[in-house]
C-alpha cells in the first residue's frame, strides 16, 4: 500500500450531502475482477451525458460540462472537497479504488459513512475529517480561487491553506500510524496468529458449536 | 458495576486482542463471499501464497449477477460471466464451501445465511456487502466489509475493529393493519437520517420489534445501515431460537440445547446504558413511500412531496431540489398520486417467504393496473421460491399479471439484466433509492412488499389496508 505523510494538490469542491458509492462508482463496473483502471468511469453517471459500459471506450462519450470533476483545473484535482456522509451505501471498496485510480489522494468532508472511511485507510486515500464550518471555509476560499492548492498534512494532522487558516484534524494513531508507514495489514495482524489460535482453542471449549 | 448490552456481549466474546488505544483484533465467526466484492481478496491471497485461515468458516454464493429468467441458458453478459466463473473457480482452488447458481440452495448471501443456519446467535458475520447487517436479527454481530478486509478475514479469520457506540432504536405499541417491517425501519430512517447511525451499532427493542417474525427483524436490520450504522441486532428470544432449530448448519440434540442456553443470555442487560437512546411510537407509523434519491426522504402513504423552499438548511435545501428535479415530482403532490411504471418485489431486504405471503394477500384474485409495464416477484433463494410454488403464491402472482422470477439480487441494483430505463418509476421493495441504482436514470419509490403489491393493482401509491377485505 502506498504510504501517505503530505499531500499537496489542487482541491475539487463536489458540493453536495450524502454523495453514495453507487454515485461515485455505479454498478456496471463492479462486475470487474481488477482491482484497477475505475478511474475513467468514477462519477459515471454524473460525469458522462451518454450511458457508460464496462471495458467501453469513454473517449467518444459526451462530458457533462457542469460536472465540477470536467472543469479546468479540477479536472487535476487531487484532493476531493465534499459535504457530509461522504460514502454512504453499499461496501464496494470499488468506490475507493476509483477514487485513487482518477488521482485524488485524500478527500476532506465533516463526516464520512463507516465503511467507507475505513476501506479508504486501506488504500492510501486519506479521508479527512474537518468542523462543518471549517469545510465551509474550504468551499468558500477554492470557490474565490479555484486551482488553490492546499496541503494534507498526516504527520502533523493539519490541513493547510496557503495565506489561510490551518485546521487540525484527528484520527486514531493505529490508522495513521499504517498509513504514514503504507503497511501491509495482513502480515502485521499474523504476527499475533498463536493468540488467534489460542483464542480458537479457547471458544472450542466454551462454545463448540461455533466451531 | 452497570449491565452489558448486547453489543457488549458480542464484542467481548470475539476479541483476540485488544491495543491500547482502544482497536481490538476481532474472532470472525462466519464470512460470507458473493462474487462482486471477493475476486480481488482471492487473488491478493493468491499473490502473497497465502490460504484460508479457516476454510470451513466461509459459505459462497453467486447473487449480484444471476440472471432471474432462463437460467438454464448461463449468462448471456460475458463480463458478469466471468465474474461468477472466477467466484467458481477460486471456491475450487480453496476449498470453500459454494452454492453454484444451479443448486435450489442458491440465493441471496443475506437470505441463505440465515436459512441455512450458517448465521446463527452469537457468532461474528461479515460479507463484503453492507447489507451484512441482516443477521444481527438473529442476535449477532454482523457487518459489512471491503474487499481488503475479505482479504483479510480469509487470511487471519480476524479484523481490526474500533468499538463503535452503542445505539438503541426502541419501538413501542401496537402496529396498525397494513404496516410492516419494512414501514417501521424506514420510519426509523426518516427520523434519524442516512447518517444518524455513523459510528454506532444499533440494537431495536421495544414490544414493536419484538412482535415482528425474525424475518421481519431481518428486514430492519438489514436497513440499519441506510441509517448509517454498519451492524443492527435484536436480542434473542424464543422466536430466534425456533428460527434457527433444525436448520442444516445448525447444531442439533444435545449441543443445541447447550447452545440455546447461552444464546437466551443474548439480551441487554436491564441496567445496561446506550450512548443515544431514539424512541417511535409504533402506532404513529403510517405505511411509508421514500419520494427522494436518499432512504431518509421518505414519508407516510397520506403525506405529500415535501416543499425544499420550506426547509431551513441549504446544503438540504439542494439536496430536495436535486432529488425533485432526478425524480421528476414536484413539491405538494400527493404521495398516493404517484403512479409507478414498474413494479419490484424481492432483494435482501424483502424476499422471504414472509414477504412474498404479504404481497400475495394483496394481490389475490386481483390484477395489474394497466400502467404498470412490470411487476416482477424476484425470490430471495431457490428453497423460498419452492416453499411458495408449494403455496400456490406463485400462481396468484401469475394469475395477477405479475412475473414470477429465479433467485437473485436482481432489480435492486441492475447488475443482471433486470434494470429500470431511464426516466422509468418504480415502485421497489428493495434498500436504496440512489440515483442510477436501479438502472441509469431510473426512479425508485422504497416501499414494503404489501405496499408494492397494492401500487401493482392500483396503479398508483396506496396503503394496502384499504384493499384488504
Amino acid at each position: 500500500m502506498q504510504a501517505f505523510t503530505v499531500h499537496e494538490g489542487i482541491a475539487a469542491p463536489l458540493d453536495r450531502a450524502n454523495v453514495d458509492t453507487d454515485a461515485i462508482i455505479p454498478k456496471q463496473y463492479l462486475k470487474s475482477v481488477k482491482r484497477t483502471g475505475f478511474g475513467p468511469n468514477a462519477f459515471d453517471d454524473w460525469r458522462y451525458l451518454d450511458p457508460g459500459e464496462p471495458d467501453a471506450d469513454n473517449s467518444w462519450r459526451r462530458k457533462n460540462s457542469d460536472f465540477v470533476l470536467n472543469q479546468s483545473p479540477f479536472d487535476r484535482a487531487t484532493i476531493l472537497l465534499a459535504r457530509k456522509n461522504f460514502g454512504c451505501g453499499s461496501s464496494r471498496e470499488h468506490a475507493v479504488w476509483a477514487l485513487d485510480d482518477f488521482g485524488f489522494r485524500a478527500v476532506i468532508a465533516p463526516s464520512f459513512a463507516d465503511i467507507f472511511f475505513n476501506n479508504s485507510f486501506k488504500n492510501g486515500l486519506l479521508p479527512v475529517v474537518l468542523k462543518e464550518e471549517e469545510v465551509d471555509e474550504l468551499f468558500r476560499r477554492v470557490s474565490q480561487e479555484p486551482g488553490l492548492r492546499i496541503q494534507v498534512d498526516l504527520q502533523a494532522k493539519e490541513v493547510r491553506v496557503p495565506g489561510g487558516p490551518v485546521f487540525h484534524f484527528e484520527l486514531d494513531e493505529y490508522r495513521r500510524h499504517r498509513l504514514l508507514e503504507g503497511l501491509d495489514d495482513i502480515a502485521l495482524t499474523l504476527q499475533h496468529a498463536q493468540e488467534i489460535r489460542a483464542y480458537e482453542a479457547r471458544r472450542r471449549e466454551e462454545a463448540p458449536w461455533l466451531m | 458495576m452497570t449491565g452489558q448490552t448486547l453489543y457488549d456481549k458480542l464484542w467481548q466474546a470475539h476479541v483476540v486482542r485488544e491495543q491500547d488505544d482502544g482497536n481490538a483484533l476481532l474472532y470472525i465467526d462466519r464470512h460470507l463471499v458473493h462474487e462482486v466484492t471477493s475476486p480481488q481478496a482471492f487473488e491478493g491471497l493468491r499473490l502473497a501464497g497465502r490460504q484460508p485461515w479457516r476454510a470451513d468458516s466461509v459459505l459462497a454464493v453467486p447473487d449480484h449477477n444471476v440472471p432471474t429468467e432462463n437460467r438454464g441458458a448461463g449468462i448471456a453478459d460475458p463480463v458478469s460471466r466471468v465474474q461468477v466463473e472466477t467466484l467458481e473457480s477460486n471456491v475450487a482452488a480453496f476449498g470453500l464451501k459454494f452454492f453454484p447458481m444451479q443448486d435450489l440452495r442458491q440465493g441471496i448471501v443475506h437470505v441463505i445465511g440465515p436459512e441455512q443456519g450458517a448465521t446463527l446467535p452469537g457468532m461474528t458475520v461479515v460479507c463484503g456487502d453492507s447489507h451484512t447487517s441482516t443477521h444481527g436479527a438473529l442476535g449477532a454481530l454482523a457487518f459489512g466489509i471491503g474487499t481488503s478486509e475479505v482479504e483479510h478475514v480469509l487470511a487471519t479469520q480476524c479484523l481490526w475493529q474500533g468499538k463503535s457506540r452503542s445505539m438503541l432504536v426502541r419501538v413501542e405499541g401496537g402496529l396498525r393493519p397494513g404496516v410492516t417491517a419494512k414501514d417501521v425501519v424506514l420510519a426509523i430512517i426518516g427520523r434519524i437520517g442516512t447518517a444518524g447511525g455513523n459510528g454506532y451499532a444499533i440494537e431495536f427493542g421495544g414490544s414493536a420489534i419484538r412482535s415482528l417474525s425474525v424475518e421481519g427483524r431481518m428486514t430492519v436490520c438489514n436497513m440499519a445501515i441506510e441509517a448509517g450504522a454498519r451492524a443492527g441486532m435484536v436480542a434473542v428470544d424464543e422466536k430466534t431460537i425456533e428460527y434457527v432449530r433444525g436448520r442444516p448448519q445448525c447444531p442439533s440434540g444435545e449441543m443445541f440445547e447447550r447452545a440455546a442456553a447461552a444464546w437466551r443470555d443474548l439480551v441487554s442487560d436491564p441496567d445496561a446504558r446506550f450512548d443515544r437512546v431514539v424512541e417511535l411510537d409504533a402506532a404513529q407509523i403510517e405505511p411509508q413511500v421514500s419520494w427522494g434519491t436518499s432512504p431518509e426522504m421518505v414519508v407516510g402513504i397520506t403525506g405529500q412531496v415535501p416543499d425544499p423552499d420550506k426547509e431551513a438548511d441549504p446544503v438540504r435545501a439542494d439536496g430536495m431540489r436535486n432529488a425533485l428535479r432526478y425524480m421528476g415530482l414536484t413539491a405538494g403532490t400527493a404521495i398516493r398520486d404517484i403512479r409507478p411504471d414498474k413494479v419490484f418485489i424481492g432483494s435482501c431486504t424483502n424476499s422471504r417467504i414472509e414477504d412474498l405471503r404479504a404481497a400475495a394477500a394483496v394481490v389475490r384474485g386481483r390484477r395489474k393496473a394497466e400502467n404498470i409495464q412490470l411487476a416482477m416477484v424476484v425470490p430471495g433463494s431457490g428453497l423460498v421460491k419452492q416453499q411458495a410454488e408449494a403455496e400456490g403464491l406463485d400462481r396468484i402472482f401469475l394469475d395477477a399479471g405479475f412475473e414470477w422470477r429465479e433467485p437473485g439480487c436482481s432489480m435492486c441494483l441492475a447488475m443482471n439484466a433486470d434494470r429500470l430505463e431511464p426516466g422509468e418509476r418504480c415502485a421497489s421493495t428493495s434498500n436504496r433509492n440512489f440515483e442510477g441504482r436501479q438502472g441509469q436514470g431510473g426512479r425508485t419509490h422504497l416501499v414494503s412488499p404489501a405496499l408494492a403489491a397494492a401500487a401493482a393493482v392500483a396503479g398508483h401509491f396506496i396503503d394496502p389496508a384499504e384493499l384488504e377485505g
